[in-house]
């Protein structure tokens, strides 16, 4: 055996379950990383990526837990090392960046007094060389400001500095292996793509090998070379990033790669069959039960082959699968025309704006309004989908609470088929309350953890239509139908229920309202993209049964782009461009629509480019100008104090710029942006 | 930060007042004639009336309350019910003396022995230690204090006659003279102390120790003595302090029935005579005092868990720097 | 058939510690119920020719300085404190939970006020409260329960209050609000359910507490009237004989641990069971 930096050796974790059986997290995972090496694992929740990357670090947690295999760094084996033995190596041999960074970093500790005690451990550097190391540090993450950040707490900095801050934590000692575990889940697209980009550049040509554990297959495109796909534990395709994603040979890569929306091709992301179980049965091929190429003789499990150079696949068949295209089959759904007659809209917005009141601990203060949404017109045909898109802290969740009454506009007026809706929920009647239905970004929160599905699909039927629970149940049945879920759902408690399932139960209890607006909150944002796309072509079918509109809040366009008819761009609770999704998408005119489509990781994967930090709340509130201008890399004079007037790109797309179209074509052409076809 | 002190002074100086009003209320308001109270049913009307016009009780009650809360400020504690010649505040005054040193005493060792317990068992969960130091303190938290003292009194005083049972030292004797009567008490409250103050340390070094950024000093490569001493012990220790305080809490109620057990000459025994003899004045007076100390305890734990939380302290000094 | 297999799973993972409180715990609430039938002397019986007995086949537990029997009064001793705690402990739980409710769901001024009237209750250490109300009011079963409940309610409430709060901000009230469900519906279909497992552990830890206190008042002389039988009273007046005569001292301060170490052990598992952080709170 060759030696490597890292060896992961037939590596098996289980845990017992409550029957004592044992549940295997990780299974028979080998792993061979070189100096340099750039690995990504990637999987869906639950396939034991984040289990993987902690044991490379010697760390596994867990009652009763069992290992087999080994782990070898530099010729010494993890498990048999001694705690302290352990303890030198992790930092310096592997770090790791954890997914969370906010609450990985110590609450009572300055950003400087964390990164000092790397130093002071494995360099013995202390006081004054410390502080100078760190402050650079801390200037390589492009953190502006590295002394005053050195000296804040991790609660004082936002998402995407307290990741750069874990990044400089974790590469102070210099380690030889950087284990980075989903590093930008939760993160802001564009902050996403900087810190990408800024991955890239301070580990371009150093020696240290890289292992990016992440759910997102775009992530993985654009940091690594090497590929591991893993499925309940197991490897099911290894290989070089761009050849495995351009030709998959596991039924499972290729359904995960047409699972994943696209912003460069029309049409609906294409679900995988079933779900994942946490109890899989090993005794046959784990992917067996949701695959589309299972034949007989997939009964007995299929061995990890080298097929080809540095490509290993576990499948019976995977030249069935790699000889047909990456979506061979088109999805069944297709979005409705965009409507250009005109009708009138179902739901409209003028000019609404929206203002926070913060809470302010002093009583004899009074809090200043945070205007948080200005001056935003939407309007909305029946049948047809707006999407509304920005980073977190535009106002996108603000403008849903202004729509459904929950949140008292400060300015402008919301119709609902021509009439004035009053703004506030309580004062509107039960039948306009009935005709807009919210749907919350997380069900785990939206749906009552002590009633059983009956119950949850009972309450806005016997609000609404004053059904008895018998009258209801078979309404429910068909909703749940509807939704792919069968009548036993029925007696099923909320936690009994995967992410996917819960959202969909709490779709059903919005469309048994029968309404005519659907408001989407982030709908589809925490789930697995597999489970996104089949929950995407749901809401598109009923959609066209129903003939029901949708204002549709996301921050994945590459989402948008396969829901929405129109999209509207807003930036720190102003719309900057708005339009078709086709125009907008393939022709932006805002600067911010750019910087937004840049962020968007596709495959095959383009160059990202470095920039220093810039996050919504680091922004001066303007008060005059353009909102975007402190952002803004064409900014002029003008920006600063006149209100951008709107523009039109075409007769379904406009922006709000002081530039003239063919300055902002030759910023477009600059930038790398995805191509879309229009 | 200062303004975030003013506050909380002036909340503090708030509950004192309600607090206060509700002493009264409880004491001389609500219904039922308090001269009858006083003097039990077989009284006199002649003494009924002159105890009514001693109270001033036909006078408004709001009006009673200000000028007993102004003559309390300004130090005029008034005279004893029961005994008519005995001023009270020399008499709380040299009570507290020895009441605090009790509790004093009792508190710093209480203190010390439940943090080295609780953190040690805290760090070896499940492990022997653990098990027997967390059944121990289920007990201790389960007996009485008073079943607790008169155990160690039957074990020390009587069985072993190492130290005295029951003080029979005067209550102006010197501390010299009163510590050998103080031991037996301060254990008894010691016991019951640790028992509390243990399980909430126990669990937050547990939850300090389960937390991500603990893992994550671990996956830094930080020695395990530097992460128990450097991380988990502060972080855990600072939730502990209102724990603490609650613990003062309950040691001011605490001795008045130890302080009973053991007839020691505090506070706590004052009150309980006072309470039997119906001493208005004098029972007013001790909850005051009471909870004045309580008020002022809980106060001096939510400034210091204010200064150690960096999150609690930088929202109010950067609040008071924006504004 | 599912719901057998459930119960017995559930039977099998309660602790042994909590097995010895359920059986401590009803051992007592036996013995209170049955007194009349299982002590075997009239309590409150003189027997001159037979004082200061130690333990025999005639008197299991001896006897006291009037004669009477030790067991008998043990058996009834605990009649007085299981009553007042049970009764004191469910109103505070009751009256509790439906302020912090309607504080957490109203909020704004309500809120403000009643929390500050909360803390400054709080503010006053339980016995001395205890002590307090006793010199207005006299002594007296009533008495006892208003000063428990006035002393043990304002934890409940803020318990409650802080755990409703939590589920107010939830989506699922926003979402029955959107609905335009009237505030009954709201509290009681959707928010109660969320909230009963913190109910119940809150009674168990305030029962116990209840029991340590209504002992410690009578102890101080304060609860029952003699000849009563009441276990804080007993070990109060049997403590100067404690070297003569130790029985009548021991067996009522067994009884006393023996019921709140039951309650403990209750409280912890059901605790445990429901995932509530059991802190040490007053």
């Amino acid at each position: 055996m060759n030696k490597h930096l890292l060896d992961v050796d037939r590596l098996t974790i289980g845990f017992p379950n409550v029957d004592n059986v044992l549940n295997h997290v990780v299974r028979d995972v080998s792993l061979h990383i070189e100096p340099g090496a750039r690995i990504g694992v990637v999987g869906e929740s639950g396939c034991g990526k984040s289990t993987l990357a902690y044991a490379m670090l010697g760390m596994i947690r867990g009652t009763g837990v069992r290992v087999h295999g080994s782990i070898t760094y530099d010729g010494a084996q993890l498990f048999e090392m001694t705690p302290a033995e352990l303890q030198r190596l992790r930092g310096v041999g592997i770090a790791l960046v954890p997914q969370n960074a906010g609450q990985s970093l110590a609450p009572h500790h300055t950003v400087y007094q964390q990164i000092a005690e790397v130093l002071d451990i494995h360099h013995h550097m202390q006081s004054d060389a410390a502080w100078h190391r760190v402050v650079q540090l801390l200037g390589e993450m492009r953190l502006r400001n590295p002394e005053q950040v050195a000296r804040r707490y991790p609660h004082q900095l936002s998402g995407g500095q307290q990741q750069r801050v874990a990044l400089a934590m974790a590469l102070a000692a210099k380690p030889s292996v950087l284990v980075l575990d989903e590093p930008t889940t939760g993160l802001d697209v564009t902050t996403q793509a900087q810190l990408l980009a800024l991955l890239q550049e301070l580990t371009n040509d150093t020696q240290m090998a890289i292992v990016l554990v992440s759910h997102d297959l775009g992530v993985i495109a654009h940091t690594c070379q090497q590929v591991v796909v893993m499925y309940a534990g197991e490897v099911v395709e290894t290989g070089e990033t761009e050849r495995v994603f351009r030709q998959p040979y596991h039924p499972y890569t290729r359904g995960l790669i047409a699972a994943m929306p696209q912003l460069s091709a029309d049409g609906l992301p294409q679900a995988m069959m079933g779900q994942m179980n946490t109890s899989v049965n090993r005794a046959q091929c784990v992917f067996r039960e949701r695959c589309d190429f299972a034949q007989s003789d997939c009964a007995t499990p299929p061995p990890l082959r080298f097929v080809e150079d540095a490509r290993a696949v576990r499948c019976h068949h995977w030249q069935d699968v790699s000889a047909r295209s990456n979506r061979a089959t088109e999805s069944p759904i297709v979005l409705e025309e965009l409507r250009t007659d005109d009708v009138a809209p179902i739901l409209e917005l003028r000019h609404v704006s929206a203002t926070y009141q913060q809470p302010s601990w002093r009583w004899w203060m009074r809090a200043t309004p945070n205007l948080v949404v200005s001056q935003v017109d939407i309007s909305l045909a029946q049948g047809q989908t707006c999407a509304v898109v920005g980073e977190s802290g535009s106002g996108k969740s603000t403008l849903a609470r202004v729509i459904t009454g929950l949140h008292q506009p400060a300015d402008g007026e919301v119709y609902l088929a021509q009439s004035l809706l009053p703004t506030i929920a309580t004062r509107r009647s039960d039948e306009q309350r009935r005709r807009i239905q919210l749907v919350f970004q997380n069900p785990d929160l939206s749906l009552n953890p002590r009633h059983t599905v009956a119950e949850l699909l009972y309450r806005p039927q016997a609000v609404f239509f004053g059904r008895s629970r018998a009258e209801a149940q078979s309404h429910s049945i068909t909703m749940l139908e509807r939704m792919r879920l069968d009548e036993q759902y029925l007696s099923r408690f909320p936690q009994q229920l995967s992410g996917g399932e819960k959202q969909r139960v709490a779709i059903a209890r919005a469309f048994l309202a029968e309404p005519d607006v659907v408001v989407c909150d982030e709908v589809v944002s925490a789930l697995d993209v597999s489970v996104q796309a089949a929950l995407l072509s749901l809401l598109v079918e009923i959609q066209q049964l129903r003939k029901t509109a949708y204002l549709f809040i996301a921050h994945d366009l590459a989402v948008v782009r396969a829901i929405a008819h129109t999209v509207v761009v807003l930036f720190a609770g102003h719309v900057c461009e708005s339009g078709s999704t086709k125009h907008v998408f393939a022709n932006p005119h805002h600067p911010y629509t750019m910087e937004l489509l840049r962020a968007v990781l596709t495959i095959p994967p383009r160059v990202l480019q470095t920039r220093g930090e810039h996050s919504v709340e680091k922004t001066p509130h303007t008060t005059g100008g353009c909102a975007f201008q402190s952002r803004c890399p064409i900014a002029i004079h003008q920006c600063t104090h006149i209100v951008p007037p709107w523009q039109k790109a075409s007769e379904h797309h406009s922006y709000r710029c002081h530039h003239p179209s063919d300055v902002l074509i030759q910023l477009r052409s600059q930038l790398s942006l995805p191509t879309t076809e229009e | 930060m200062v303004l975030f002190v003013f506050r909380r002074l002036i909340t503090s100086l708030v509950t004192v007042l309600v607090v206060a009003a509700m002493i009264f209320v409880a004491t001389e308001v609500l219904p039922g004639d308090v001269a009858t109270a006083v003097l039990g049913r077989e009284a006199t009307p002649k003494r009924l009336a002159s105890l009514r016009a001693q109270l001033q009780l036909d006078r408004p009650a709001p009006e009673r309350y200000r000028e007993w809360l102004f003559a309390f400020v300004q130090g005029d504690w008034g005279h004893s019910l029961a005994r008519p010649h005995i001023e009270i505040r020399p008499l709380v005054i040299e009570r507290l003396r020895n009441t605090l040193w009790l509790s004093g005493i009792a508190g710093v060792l209480g203190v010390a022995i439940s943090l080295l317990l609780g953190i040690y068992a805290g760090l070896h969960r499940n492990k022997w230690f653990d098990t027997i130091v967390s059944t121990i303190s289920l007990i201790g938290m389960s007996l009485p204090e008073f079943v607790i003292g008169s155990l160690l009194m039957l074990l020390f005083g009587v069985v072993w006659a190492l130290l005295p049972a029951v003080t029979i030292v005067q209550p102006q004797a010197t501390l010299l003279d009163l510590l050998p009567s103080m031991i037996l008490p301060a254990l008894t409250l010691i016991i019951v102390m640790v028992a509390y103050i243990l399980r909430m340390v126990r669990s937050s070094v547990i939850d300090v120790t389960q937390s991500e950024y603990v893992q994550m000093a671990y996956l830094k490569g930080v020695p395990h003595r530097r992460v128990v001493w450097q991380h988990i012990i502060p972080n855990a220790l600072i939730p502990t302090i209102n724990a603490i305080a609650l613990t003062v809490a309950w040691l001011i109620g605490g001795v008045v029935v130890v302080e009973t057990v053991f007839n020691f000459p505090g506070i706590g025994r004052l009150l309980t005579s006072a309470v039997s003899d119906r001493d208005l004045p004098l029972v007013q007076a001790l909850g005051l005092v009471g909870a004045f100390f309580y008020i002022g305890t809980n106060m001096i734990a939510d400034l210091m868990t204010l200064w150690l939380t960096p999150r609690l302290r930088t929202q109010y000094w950067q609040n008071a720097h924006e504004n | 058939m599912l719901m057998r297999i459930s119960v017995f799973k559930w039977a099998q993972r309660i602790s042994l510690s909590a097995w010895i409180g359920i059986v401590l715990l009803t051992m007592h609430l036996v013995m209170a119920a049955c007194a009349t039938w299982l002590a075997p002397y009239v309590p409150t019986a003189i027997d001159t020719n037979n004082m200061y007995q130690s333990p025999s086949m005639l008197h299991v537990f001896g006897t006291d300085r009037y004669g009477r029997d030790i067991l008998s009064r043990v058996i009834y001793g605990g009649q007085f404190a299981l009553f007042i705690s049970m009764v004191s402990a469910v109103l505070s739980v009751m009256i509790g939970s439906i302020i912090g409710v309607i504080a957490a769901y109203v909020g704004g001024f309500f809120d403000e006020v009643t929390m500050r009237v909360i803390d400054a209750i709080i503010s006053i250490p339980g016995i001395l409260l205890l002590l307090v109300i006793v010199t207005g009011l006299g002594t007296g079963t009533s008495v006892i329960i208003f000063a428990m409940v006035l002393s043990y309610m304002p934890g409940v409430v803020r318990v409650i209050r802080a755990t409703a709060q939590e589920y107010v901000t939830r989506d699922f009230i926003l979402a029955a609000r959107l609905r335009g469900e009237r505030v009954k519906n709201i509290v009681w279909v959707e928010l109660m359910p969320n909230i009963r497992d913190v109910l119940l552990v809150e009674f168990a830890m305030r029962a116990s507490w209840i029991v340590l206190s209504v002992s410690g008042l009578s102890f101080l002389g304060f609860g029952v009237n003699p000849p009563t039988p009441d276990w804080g009273l007993m070990i109060n007046e049997n403590r100067s004989v404690l070297v003569l005569s130790p029985w009548g001292t021991i067996f009522p301060m067994i009884a006393v641990a023996t019921l709140v170490v039951s309650l403990n052990l209750v409280s912890d598992e059901v605790a445990k069971m429901f995932g509530i952080d059991r802190g040490v709170r007053r």
